[in-house]
């Protein structure tokens, strides 16, 4: 297997090569976690950043910013654009992710399932996605709470990244896997190609999923009746503790859901989406005062059927979820998914279903 | 607190099973280490799942607004004073309830327990005075009380102040605590340099409501921030509308705080937004000797007037 060779030590200085071309985003220490987000210019992700399995917010908002300006105007009749809507001057560099992890990587593919249909496509999705490069990194030591490989992907999943490293002691062995990967290497200045052994790059991914110790079973949800599923008698159970925050819809890398506002001051106005949460009550308020999801159940339900059972039905694609374990983590109130999965796929197979 | 664990699982059975109440309201074993979860339980059967340690930080007064039926709730000291809320604020009638004691030695904190340990934490148990905590390739023995939640840690009514029963006799009080030392670390600080310090603290803000949906205060059936007509804040992350959410929040709770922590505890991104209901609780104290929630008889100094109130602006 070609490979490309990445000294640790042509790192920082790789990165900040690629600088000049890309923006570069990646893990970033905060106080006490990581984040996904922009790297300083010069700042590449140490060792201690490359390390960690999880950043707190996925990285999502690479592609998909928390709140992202779609147009802006002007009413002030003074100005020769008044009345017209435009664009925000974007930034012209193009976009990668460095350092992304597999899971967080192949999200973005089922995501854009949404984003990007025959009757369909989002401009703002799609352009900041095609503009960005994702330089992965496998895992070779994943979280108890991972789930990857019951999800679709796994620690050395290639599908949604344009290069793969992996970590081989002093240096990245990198894998690239498209055009847009090669692209990003020249950039980096990294052309040391290697002839990798095979079974070493598997025996590394045969370990890594052999540490996988979390699962969840998808194999009956699409040939269970959708209706029947939804009446099910374990969802006030599995509710009742949810206390309707936005951390799960939040975390998740596979969340996709935006609201739309306008703000103005005087003649000067924006209008953005930004993202929202099925969680929150007034997601679905409708204009007339009516709420089809006003109890919580019936919010937790829907987060829940959305990604295990609409989103299968509809794509084929497998679940809306690809185990990076952020919700199971940090839900407040300790609402597990694998959990939840696993009362879903089980459902009817039992006469009667217990969370506990 | 583990030793509570069965007399916990024997008051709810006997509950249920005289028909006592309708409903059990207290947590079963969670599914990471250091996470329990809030459940209810219907049958006498069901006790059996119920559990009690350390990480039962979440306020179970939270889960009893709007509740119609009769219900058993197990409460530590900040949950009965939070529950002694509801009572006054008319959100549940005290004859609907019958109120657990649970006797508190404070709660853990798992955010600095899992920066303590050298790797991923995958089990976590309370033997006493320690955490025994077990990783793939290590374990460590913690002290109990270097884990605690800050506000745990200087807690002054760990007792339940109103109950129906006692799981266990009450624990020693503490009294040797500074309680708002870091209040007053703020208040200490000039103009310029909080609002440094407020822009940091508050940064990291994702606004998934965690802190105000874990609070048993916070229970508006519509949040002024989800307000559309009129609109009063902003959706985007924009730092002026973070800090409204924040701020208004926190003087929401003004003499209604009893410092439970459940907000820190379940805020994803580690804000420390106590900090702000702190300062509210510490005026209150300051300048009323009032505590939130300590007994059903007395109105919050926020809502009660007196025609021989000494401030002219309020005449």
């Amino acid at each position: 297997m070609k490979c490309i060779k990445i000294d640790k030590n042509e790192w920082a200085g790789g990165l900040e090569a690629a600088a000049s071309t890309y923006r570069l985003f990646g893990p970033v220490k905060e106080d006490e976690f990581y984040e996904f987000k922009a790297l300083e210019e010069g700042r590449a992700p140490d060792a201690a950043a490359m390390a960690v399995r999880n950043t707190r917010t996925s990285p999502r908002s690479v592609v998909y910013p928390q709140a992202e300006v779609l147009f802006e105007y002007t009413t002030d009749e003074r100005d020769p654009d008044a009345h017209v809507m435009k664009e925000p001057e974007r930034e012209e560099k193009p976009r990668a992710a460095i350092g992304i992890r597999p899971c967080d990587a192949y999200s973005f593919v089922l995501v854009r399932n949404n984003f990007e249909s025959p009757e369909y496509q989002d401009v703002y999705w799609l352009r900041n996605y095609e503009e960005t490069t994702f330089i992965g990194q496998a895992c070779h030591d994943p979280c108890s709470t991972c789930f990857c490989t019951t999800a679709g992907c796994g620690p050395f999943h290639e599908e949604g990244l344009d290069v793969l490293l992996a970590d081989a002691g002093d240096h990245y062995a990198a894998k690239v896997l498209t055009d847009k990967g090669e692209t990003f290497m020249k950039a980096a200045g990294w052309g040391d190609e290697i002839d990798f052994p095979d079974e070493e790059w598997e025996g590394w991914k045969t370990a890594a999923g052999e540490k996988i110790v979390s699962e969840v079973p998808t194999d009956r949800l699409a040939d269970i009746d959708t209706l029947a599923l939804h009446d099910a008698d374990f969802w006030d159970d599995v509710a009742f503790s949810c206390i309707n925050c936005g951390t799960c819809t939040y975390l998740c890398p596979t969340c996709w859901c935006f609201d739309i506002q306008d703000e103005n001051k005087g003649r000067e106005g924006i209008r953005y989406r930004c993202w929202d949460s099925c969680m929150f009550p007034i997601f679905t308020l409708h204009g007339s005062g009516h709420n089809p999801r006003d109890a919580k159940t019936q919010r937790v339900r829907q987060r829940f059927m959305h990604k295990l059972k609409y989103f299968v039905d509809r794509y084929e694609a497998g679940i809306q979820c690809v185990g990076c374990g952020r919700c199971v983590q940090h839900c407040p109130v300790n609402i597990d998914i694998r959990k939840v999965c696993n009362l879903m796929n089980s459902f009817g197979e039992t006469e009667s279903c217990s969370v506990a | 607190m583990i030793a509570y664990t069965d007399k916990i699982q024997e008051i709810a059975r006997r509950l249920l099973k005289d028909c006592k109440v309708e409903t059990v309201i207290g947590f079963r074993k969670g599914s990471v280490p250091m996470m329990n979860e809030p459940c209810f339980i219907t049958s006498a059967d069901a006790a059996d799942g119920l559990v009690w340690d350390g990480n039962c930080g979440i306020n179970l007064a939270n889960y009893l607004t709007n509740r119609k039926e009769k219900i058993a709730v197990f409460a530590k000291g900040c949950d009965s004073r939070n529950i002694a809320n509801h009572i006054i604020e008319n959100k549940i009638d005290r004859e609907q309830l019958y109120i657990v004691g649970v006797p508190c030695q404070g709660m853990i904190e798992k955010r600095r327990i899992r920066q303590m340990a050298p790797g991923e934490i995958t089990e976590a148990t309370e033997d006493g005075d320690e955490i025994r905590v077990k990783g793939r390739d290590f374990e460590e023995v913690y002290n109990r009380d270097e884990a605690l939640q800050k506000n745990c840690a200087v807690c002054v009514h760990r007792n339940p102040v109103i109950h129906d029963e006692m799981v266990a006799d009450e624990v020693e009080e503490q009294t040797d605590v500074d309680r708002f030392a870091d209040v007053r670390e703020i208040e200490a600080m000039s103009p310029e340099e909080r609002r440094v310090f407020f822009r940091k603290l508050l940064e990291p803000c994702i606004r998934c409501y965690a802190c105000r949906n874990a609070c048993p205060l916070c229970y508006c059936p519509t949040c002024f921030v989800d307000e559309s007509q009129p609109q009063w804040v902003g959706k985007s992350q924009n730092p002026t509308d973070i800090w409204t959410f924040h701020f208004l929040r926190a003087y929401h709770c003004a003499g209604r705080c009893t410092d439970c922590g459940a907000c820190e505890r379940a805020c994803p991104v580690g804000i420390n937004m106590r900090l702000l209901t702190k300062k509210l609780n510490k005026d209150a104290f300051d300048q009323w000797g009032w505590e939130a929630g300590l007994n059903l008889e007395e109105r919050p100094p926020l809502d009660t007037y007196r025609p021989n109130d000494p401030e002219e602006f309020i005449k």
